[in-house]
């Protein structure tokens, strides 16, 4: 009987990490330009838009006060549709994905907003185009501060996650146990 | 004389949040080729906003600016680009890359102008040569002091064959040593590349060391342009006369006594001119400040002195000083 349990975590444990490890992945697929376009494109930047910087904002600031089991239902047709299934690994992994886009997507524009406005006055006065200038001098001076929010992000994306998904296990095979030894 | 610069009645004007500040008014101005060329004002006088015009950072609200006869407001983003890898630029924080190497630095404006990797190095080290730093070439600029992040800067600017320089307050935030040391190199590099070098500055001691024009702003206005030593021996408007006098710090003995301002060139300076006054006219007078300058390699001096109490003792001592062919100005009491 306790082997099963730990079977069962052991599963559990190998695809969480499948799950966050794939969602991390692409939610930064997604996330690092979304990103780029709301720091590009906020007030004062190389490409100050502000209107798709409202609508990119907007759309980011609502998926992030989604509470995550709220987004995780409203996103079941998504889901399907991607997956071909609403439960399981893969499928969870659109919801944790999406849920994940938006907080990549401000922190990538806070790490880009703390680049020296000099430096981006340096390249313009350089000759170079707005694009050069995130590619060439933007992204490479914000690396370490990228590297560094990654890492803490990522930190608390996996031990939620984690933790959420143990627990979920742990109450779901007691009431398996307890129902087992009841019918007995 | 082939003029690089030129501004006819240009203004600026910003707008935040419904609020308009006119930084620039109807500034028309002109700066030819290989010379040094100062801007100089007190902090807020709109200096930056100038300079920022010269490569178009700043748009102008009226009026035009050209570079080599070409109107900048014309152009659109890619010519404007064009333009400005013409147009070097170094500044008071020094705005290096700190995530590359020194070398890599000096590089990137090759790069933008997309110079083939081999030959963007090989430029970038002889540029270092330049400013005095090859040993340097592997290092972060983190771990280089303030005049050396400069000479980096320097570089950079050298390195993609510039036709101008600008100078925003290039050694405002280096002690007074660097502040020499750098103002040297760009006057070599003024006179050895014949670069037309344009600089920002609010200390007047950066003028006299190596412009050879200068144009003082005061509150968005050009008071006044011209000549260096023109200038600083016979400053007409009053920002100018702040900038190279500066506020009375003279307290006169008596309150009827008269201060006067004693300004002479090269060739006066070496004359004993105060006794030379004893001994002609038995008058006295009482020194309250003297220094001199050398501007542009010629010294100048000044001496504040305090003329006697009694009318006509004044206009004697005064007539002397004129026939001796000094420059005299009265100073306005404190
Ligand atoms: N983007 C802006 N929006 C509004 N006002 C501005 C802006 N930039 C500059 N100003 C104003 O224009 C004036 C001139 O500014 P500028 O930076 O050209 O001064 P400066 O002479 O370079 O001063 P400093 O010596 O302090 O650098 C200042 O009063 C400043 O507050
Ligand atoms: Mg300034």
């Amino acid at each position: 009987m306790s082997d099963y349990i730990i079977e069962a975590i052991k599963s559990g444990i190998f695809e969480t990490l499948q799950m966050t490890v794939s969602a991390s992945i692409l939610a930064y697929i997604a996330g690092l330009p979304l990103g780029i376009l709301l720091y590009a494109t906020s007030k004062g930047r190389i490409l100050s838009n502000r209107p798709v910087n409202f609508i990119l904002g907007l759309a980011v600031n609502i998926c992030r006060s989604l509470p995550f089991l709220i987004l995780l239902v409203l996103l079941i047709p998504f889901t399907r549709f991607v997956t071909g299934s609403s439960i399981g690994t893969t499928a969870s992994v659109v919801p944790l994905t999406v849920g994940a886009i938006p907080i990549v997507a401000r922190m990538v524009e806070s790490s880009l907003s703390e680049v020296s406005p000099g430096i981006i006055e340096a390249a313009t006065a350089m000759g170079a185009s707005p694009i050069y200038i995130i590619i060439h001098f933007i992204l490479p001076e914000a690396t370490p501060s990228l590297l560094f929010g990654a890492a803490y992000q990522k930190d608390v994306l996996w031990t939620t996650v984690t933790i959420l998904i143990i627990m979920v296990m742990f109450i779901q095979e007691s009431g398996n146990f307890i129902a087992k030894k009841a019918r007995k | 004389m082939t003029e690089v610069f030129r501004l006819d009645h240009v203004s600026k004007k910003y707008k935040n949040d419904g609020k308009e500040f006119l930084a620039l008014k109807d500034v028309s101005l002109s700066i030819e080729e290989g010379e040094v060329f100062g801007i100089i004002g007190m902090s807020g006088a709109g200096k930056s906003t100038l300079v920022r015009t010269l490569n178009r950072l700043e748009e102008v609200t009226d009026g035009t600016v050209s570079f080599y006869g070409q109107n900048l407001t014309g152009l659109n983003a890619k010519e404007i680009r064009k333009v400005r890898r013409q147009i070097a630029m170094i500044f008071q924080s020094f705005n290096l890359l700190g995530q590359r190497s020194v070398v890599s630095n000096v590089m990137q404006p090759l790069r933008i102008a997309k110079v083939p990797r081999a030959e963007r190095k090989e430029k970038a080290l002889e540029m270092l040569k330049v400013v005095g730093l090859e040993d340097k070439k592997h290092e972060f600029p983190a771990r280089l002091s303030g005049g050396q992040r400069q000479r980096v800067a320097i570089a950079r600017a050298l390195a993609s064959d510039p036709k101008v320089l600008l100078c925003d307050e290039a050694t405002s935030a280096l002690d007074p040593k660097m502040t020499g040391e750098i103002l040297d190199l760009l006057k070599d590099i003024n006179t050895t590349r014949k670069l037309t070098i344009v600089i920002i500055t609010h200390e007047m001691s950066v003028v006299e060391k190596i412009c050879d024009k200068v144009a003082i702003i005061d509150d968005g206005n050009l008071a006044e342009v011209g000549e260096v030593k023109e200038i600083f021996t016979n400053p007409k408007s009053e920002a100018a006369k702040k900038l190279v006098f500066p506020t009375n710090p003279f307290d006169p003995s008596s309150k009827d006594s008269r201060l006067i301002r004693l300004v002479f060139d090269g060739l006066a300076a070496s004359k004993p001119i105060i006794s030379e006054l004893v001994e002609k006219t038995g008058k006295k007078v009482n020194i309250l400040c003297a220094n001199t300058k050398s501007v542009g390699g010629i010294g100048y001096g000044q001496m504040v002195v305090e003329l006697p109490k009694d009318k006509e003792d004044q206009d004697l001592i005064i007539d002397f000083f004129k026939k001796g062919g000094l420059n005299i100005q009265e100073v306005e009491k404190a």
